[in-house]
């Protein structure tokens, strides 16, 4: 590819005291990508989430985001340049109802410049556009669900407002940290389509999956990730074949299974 | 079929609560009533306090419980809205206070100018020195909001400046007793509905969500401290007011601005009058502060008294008096048949 890498991740490397989370990581993102991150439990992918991100500051290593460094910046100013992030575990505001919710990313500075999520130039009332964006990320906008409280709201909601959050930002790039664990097979197959939207709409993605085949759908490269260090890398079916995979991660039976699924 | 039925109580919303939350129908006088009635009983309320008080000394506790509002307001804020706990209070008083008293002792200033003055630096050089905790969270905030005013006392105390341990004496007084008084309740009202308006801006949201959530309020590209930060002025600002009044309605300057009743005393009322509410807190001073007074002449069993009903608050309505009275004037209860 010719083109410029948005993002430029290079031996980024994080240490948890004695332990090693992240062994010197490097990959790029191409602007208009899906990059599925997939690994075993504790291989590291959340840490490289909240290393990006800048949630967690990494012990040694580069980021860069469409040239600029980003490797020691503070999370709030990463968010305002354009890279944002959904958590694994979900963090609405819950003593707030939903549409509420999406008005202090729309207080945010970047908002304020970009319009927010579809506006452009001028903010309107925070209230209306949260609730525009709400309905883009399909909550039904003549129903209840947009004015819940966010404390009552199912999973597959608050997977959802933890996304709309990312958009209200009008983001570039959004690391999404697990956001088909913990639904219901109807919940993801409506998710699947909006993750596709997001891509046409030109926002570069990067996700963290353990749903494999709803992955593998999306995503047109992934990486494999195995006790902190990158296994390997390459377009789904690539990655599939790979032996050391299959052996790292699926286990020998599991492996033909998924592979029929995708 | 007995004689023995089965009842239940059955709890309604009253009024326009029925219909919306936050979008008020306005259709009819007794509806404005429902609306306008409880703001205009405390605004009347605290105009006239002043006016039917029996003699100077219990004129003079009015404007105290006017100050500990300002405290108590500013402690609600910090604590229910943005998630800081704060025992700056007396920190905020000594810092307000002094400024004012150097500017009018020194600088020959009028109240009219020292007051604001002091209520803007002070709450800047407050919320300066509390910068560095702000991006922290826990129990840090408090330690350190306790901690400024035993440390600026021991200087001033040790050092002997700013007058030393006799304080800073002949400033100024406010023109007469009635400027005074009502210049006090005139604040604490604006303060009152000025937080509460505050608190229900976009910016409030901004605040309640930092104390919600401070992970996804840096994940929207906000600086968390910043917020905080501006919180922190307004909490300040408060304080310092309370302070710089309190200099001119006493005419002195002293180390006992920093003591800890200006921190402790807020706090407890906080707890009677309703944590979250705002007005609340007040209350809870127009409560506490005239029975600590009452109590004075029990001599040092006034702390017995004085914790004795604190201890039945936090018991029998740790809710607080507001939250109560809130729900008892929304909702009413009836018994229904099963």
């Amino acid at each position: 590819m010719s083109e410029q890498p948005i993002l430029e991740v290079r031996e980024v490397t994080k240490t948890f005291g004695g332990i090693l989370a992240l062994n010197r990581v490097s990959f790029d993102v191409y602007p208009g990508d899906i990059l599925g991150i997939i690994g075993p439990n504790g291989s590291g992918k959340t840490t490289l989430v909240n290393c990006i991100t800048g949630f967690v500051k990494m012990t040694s290593g580069r980021v860069r985001f469409r040239s600029r460094d980003i490797s020691r910046k503070p999370a709030h100013r990463i968010a305002d340049m354009g890279v944002t992030r959904t958590f694994q575990i979900m963090r609405p505001y819950y003593s707030l109802p939903a549409y509420k919710n999406l008005v202090i990313p729309l207080f945010s500075p970047r908002a304020k410049r970009t319009g927010g999520w579809r506006g452009g130039g001028k903010l309107g009332d925070r209230n209306t556009v949260g609730i525009d964006i709400l309905e883009e990320i399909g909550f039904e906008r003549d129903s209840f669900v947009p004015y819940k409280m966010a404390s009552s709201l199912p999973t597959g909601y608050l997977k959802r407002l933890e996304l709309a959050r990312c958009l209200a930002l009008k983001p570039d790039l959004i690391l999404c940290d697990e956001v088909f664990s913990g639904l219901s097979m109807s919940e993801i197959a409506s998710m699947v389509p909006l993750i596709e939207r997001l891509q046409m709409d030109g926002i570069t993605l990067i996700m963290i999956e353990h749903r494999l085949r709803e992955l593998f759908r999306v995503a047109n490269r992934v990486m494999v990730l195995n006790f902190g260090a990158k296994l390997v890398e390459g377009t789904p079916e690539e990655v599939m074949a790979d032996p050391s995979v299959k052996e790292a991660y699926f286990g020998s039976e599991e492996v033909e299974e998924v592979m029929t699924y995708a | 079929m007995t004689t023995n039925e089965q009842r239940r109580r059955e709890r309604l919303d009253r009024g326009i609560k029925v219909r919306s939350d936050g979008l008020y129908a306005l259709m009819s006088w007794r509806e404005l009533a429902y609306l306008t009635v409880p703001r205009l009983v405390l605004i009347v309320g605290m105009l006239i306090l002043p006016l039917v008080m029996p003699g100077m000394y219990w004129q003079r506790v009015i404007t105290i419980v006017c100050i500990y509002a300002l405290l108590a307001i500013s402690f609600d804020f910090l604590a229910h809205y943005l998630g800081l706990v704060c025992l700056g209070g007396a920190f905020f008083v000594g810092t307000g206070g002094y400024i004012a008293a150097i500017l009018n002792a020194s600088l020959g200033l009028p109240p009219l100018v020292t007051v604001p003055v002091a209520t803007l630096l002070g709450a800047m050089i407050c919320t300066l020195l509390l910068l560095p905790c702000l991006p922290l969270r826990g129990v840090y905030f408090a330690i350190v909001t306790l901690m400024y005013p035993l440390v600026l006392a021991r200087i001033i105390e040790a050092l002997d400046i700013l007058g030393g341990t006799d304080g800073i004496m002949g400033v100024d007084s406010f023109a007469n007793r009635w400027v005074e008084q009502y210049t006090v309740i005139a604040v604490v009202l604006l303060f009152l509905f000025g937080v509460r308006r505050l608190v229900n801006l976009d910016l409030g949201l901004v605040f309640r969500a930092v104390m919600d959530n401070d992970q996804a309020v840096r994940a929207s590209g906000m600086n968390i401290s910043f917020y905080k930060a501006i919180a922190v002025v307004i909490a300040a600002a408060m304080g310092c007011l309370g302070g710089a009044c309190l200099v001119h309605i006493y005419m002195w300057a002293g180390i006992s601005l920093f003591a800890l009743d200006f921190s402790i005393l807020p706090i407890a009322a906080t707890v009677i009058g309703g944590a979250g509410t705002l007005v609340g807190p007040v209350l809870g001073c127009i409560i506490l502060v005239p029975i600590s007074e009452l109590l004075r002449e029990f001599g040092t069993l006034r702390i017995v008294f004085y914790s004795l009903i604190l201890v039945g608050f936090v018991v029998f309505r740790s809710e607080g008096i507001m939250v109560y009275g809130e729900r008892k004037y929304h909702q009413f209860q009836r018994w229904v048949k099963v």
